[in-house]
């Protein structure tokens, strides 16, 4: 039997299918300004026998597909423990928001915590900052690992750091210094929403902002810690969601 | 209720136009948070009669009562005692709260982080929305915590009537000196307001009249512990909000007849909710109407509230005050020995109330804590991070969230709300 995970993120939709238990699709699209239409789209074509919705479009979801929801917070737990069986902590960063996870051994959720109503700290930030250096996403990230200078950005409010920065250009500051400041305040913050809930290792880093190496080096670094981060951690709520899927029916 | 209270409304100077406007949104969210329940009690009919009526027709008696002579009194909080009040043939009601209200006006007399329930009663009195303030002959600040206790002096310059009561803050000896000399005191107040002597029969048919109204609270909520539970969370708090509006006496008939019912389908083994819904206790902040937001995000998350531990809920009646004493002075102790040992988190220490919820976790058979707090509440949000410490030491699983009267977070609040229900499910 096939069994589909749809996460519908803030910034882009996640599907995953397995075959029983073998992952055979994964796939990625932008949300857009219409969720519901991409949702449908990403799964044109798409032939399975249960479906499980996570994410923060999940009840819109369920209202036009009739589908099952769980939490983001339960599906990144249940794949992230398959990913990496025994999973103590499991950080998400994701477009709009960032959680911190503790599950016991068994990829259950035992305490977790989830940013407010504000974008500091997640991904649209990055994306932002990125967006006033001129980078692209991949280049900030790897470019903040060569600068040669400490620079503290003191505003976590986006709006706020965004002017911050540009006086920083306007002093003449070095854009990968910038970048390296920008990244750290961001792993400031989520090492203390860490440190509320779990440090315990294994430590796994998933959502989109897993893509970024700075984050995840910056964040060994300040918890001395090992993190580590699936191979394609964006898909891993919808691979959760998959496989719960396939749980309910069993 | 529009056409046949307008004059009334006009009378007392409400803005027709805005607080029509409120009237619509109130309705509206009744409709979707209340009415589109599923095995609602028949009984809770006379609560949604209540609240069609909350500006109308009770604001009709209160006007009544007033051309008879008796006096109106409002509060915001439960340490005014509304044993005093009733010996003096007077109402005690609760002032408006609990929503967003020309929230651009109010942030002229108070800062921005304020709390929302000083704010909306703020706004409230601003946009001349609600009919009680109007109506009132006296309203009781209480000095509670540092948001109420500074922003009630710039509410005398916007009503008149306004009598502040000092509140201890420890319940130290001095303290409870502190409270029994503000009690009598407001006695005194009272009994100048409304021309009466009380005396010791007066005062011990008041206190009669609200532990009556008390009992049947009580009642309520040991129904809460059956499982499944007869009554939505959503409901309960209902009644446990319009205990300060309505008439109390009818009010207290209303509750008893809902028990009433409730007893059979409890006894009939039937809910509102299947047997395996996971259970939780609300504790924190009051909830004032129309503030309904988390409790409707819990329920609809599927799970139930089984009981609050707040001042509207068990933390407000808990105790009930002895009635045996035969002399003003031996019953205005037994008042203050009630009410000094509710356990309001201006108080500090103030472990009572960690054991509290613990008590009620244990008795309502409870999966699960969600702990409310509103933004800037200094004193629910200190005593949150402890108080969440404290029950997760004993394997209670917490949730601690910090909200207001918006409802931009909702979408937050649900995925935290319904992880926190997979998790104890």
């Amino acid at each position: 039997m096939r069994f589909a995970g749809i996460d519908i993120g803030s910034r882009t939709i996640k599907l995953v299918l397995l075959n029983d238990k073998r992952m055979v699709l994964n796939k990625r699209v932008d949300s857009g300004v219409d969720p519901m239409g991409r949702a449908k789209g990403i799964l044109d074509g798409v032939a399975y026998d249960r479906i499980m919705a996570t994410g923060y479009g999940r009840h819109l979801f369920e209202l036009s597909f009739d589908s099952p929801v769980v939490t983001e917070i339960k599906a990144y737990a249940i794949g992230a423990a398959a990913i990496f069986p025994g999973v103590r902590t499991i950080l998400d960063i994701g477009g709009q928001d960032s959680k911190a996870i503790a599950v016991n051994g068994e990829g259950r959720v035992t305490k977790f915590e989830m940013n407010d109503r504000c974008a500091a700290g997640t991904g649209k930030f990055l994306e932002i900052m990125a967006n006033t250096l001129g980078y692209n996403l991949d280049e900030f990230g790897l470019d903040a690992l060569r600068a040669a200078k400490d620079i503290r950005i003191s505003n976590m409010c986006t709006v706020f750091a965004e002017s911050e920065v540009t006086s920083l250009l306007a002093k003449g500051e070095d854009r990968q210094d910038i970048a390296l400041g920008l990244h750290r305040s961001v792993v400031r913050r989520v090492a203390g929403m860490l440190k509320r809930v779990s440090v315990e290792e294994p430590i796994v880093f998933a959502g989109g902002v897993a893509r970024n190496v700075s984050i995840r080096r910056l964040l060994e670094e300040i918890l001395e810690k090992t993190i580590m981060v699936p191979e394609n951690p964006q898909i891993v709520g919808a691979y959760g969601a998959a496989l719960l899927a396939r749980k309910k029916l069993s | 209720m529009k056409g046949q209270h307008e004059k009334m409304w006009q009378g007392l100077g409400l803005d027709l136009g805005a607080h029509d406007a409120l009237l619509e949104v109130l309705k509206k969210g009744y409709q979707d948070v209340y009415l589109a329940q599923k095995n609602r009690p028949e009984g809770m009919g006379y609560l949604d009669f209540v609240m069609s009526e909350v500006h109308g027709l009770r604001i009709k008696e209160l006007i009544d009562e007033k051309a008879a002579g008796r006096k109106v009194i409002g509060s915001f909080c439960v340490f005014v005692p509304e044993e005093i009040v009733r010996a003096a043939d007077a109402t005690l009601v609760g002032l408006c709260t609990g929503a967003d209200f020309v929230t651009e006006e109010v942030e002229r007399f108070l800062p921005r982080n304020t709390c929302s329930l000083i704010k909306s009663a703020f706004g409230f009195k601003l946009g001349k929305a609600c009919p009680y303030i109007e109506a009132s002959d006296m309203i009781v600040g209480e000095n509670t915590c540092d948001g109420k206790k500074k922003s009630y002096e710039t509410l005398k310059d916007l009503v008149s009537g306004v009598y502040v009561m000092d509140i201890p803050q420890m319940k130290s000896q001095e303290g409870r000196a502190l409270l029994k000399a503000e009690y009598f005191r407001f006695k005194e107040a009272v009994e100048k307001l409304a021309d009466i002597t009380i005396d010791a029969d007066r005062l011990r048919k008041g206190i009669e009249i609200v532990n009556n109204k008390r009992k049947a609270l009580h009642r309520l909520s040991s129904l809460r512990k059956a499982n499944p539970v007869s009554v939505s969370g959503l409901d309960a708090l209902l009644v446990n909000q319009v205990q300060f509006y309505d008439e109390p006496v009818r009010f207290t008939d209303s509750v008893n007849k809902i028990c009433d019912e409730l007893e059979v389908r409890t006894g009939k083994g039937e809910g509102v909710f299947p047997e395996s819904t996971p259970r939780i206790l609300l504790s924190g902040c009051p909830m004032a109407v129309p503030n309904w937001k988390l409790p409707w995000i819990i329920e609809t998350a599927g799970a139930v509230i089984v009981g609050e531990e707040s001042c509207v809920g068990e933390r407000g009646v808990r105790n009930l005050t002895d009635s045996s004493g035969s002399t003003v002075d031996e019953l205005m102790e037994a008042i203050l020995d009630r009410y000094f040992k509710v356990d309001c988190a201006i108080f500090t220490p103030n472990p009572e109330r960690l054991d509290h919820i613990v008590e009620m976790y244990d008795a309502y058979q409870a999966d699960g804590v969600i702990h409310y707090s509103l933004q800037f509440c200094q004193p629910y949000l200190t005593e949150s991070i402890p108080v969440e410490k404290a029950l997760e030491a004993r394997d209670i699983p917490t949730l601690r969230i910090e909200t207001d009267y918006s409802l931009e977070d909702l979408g937050q609040l649900k995925t935290r709300v319904e992880a926190f229900v997979e998790l104890i499910g």
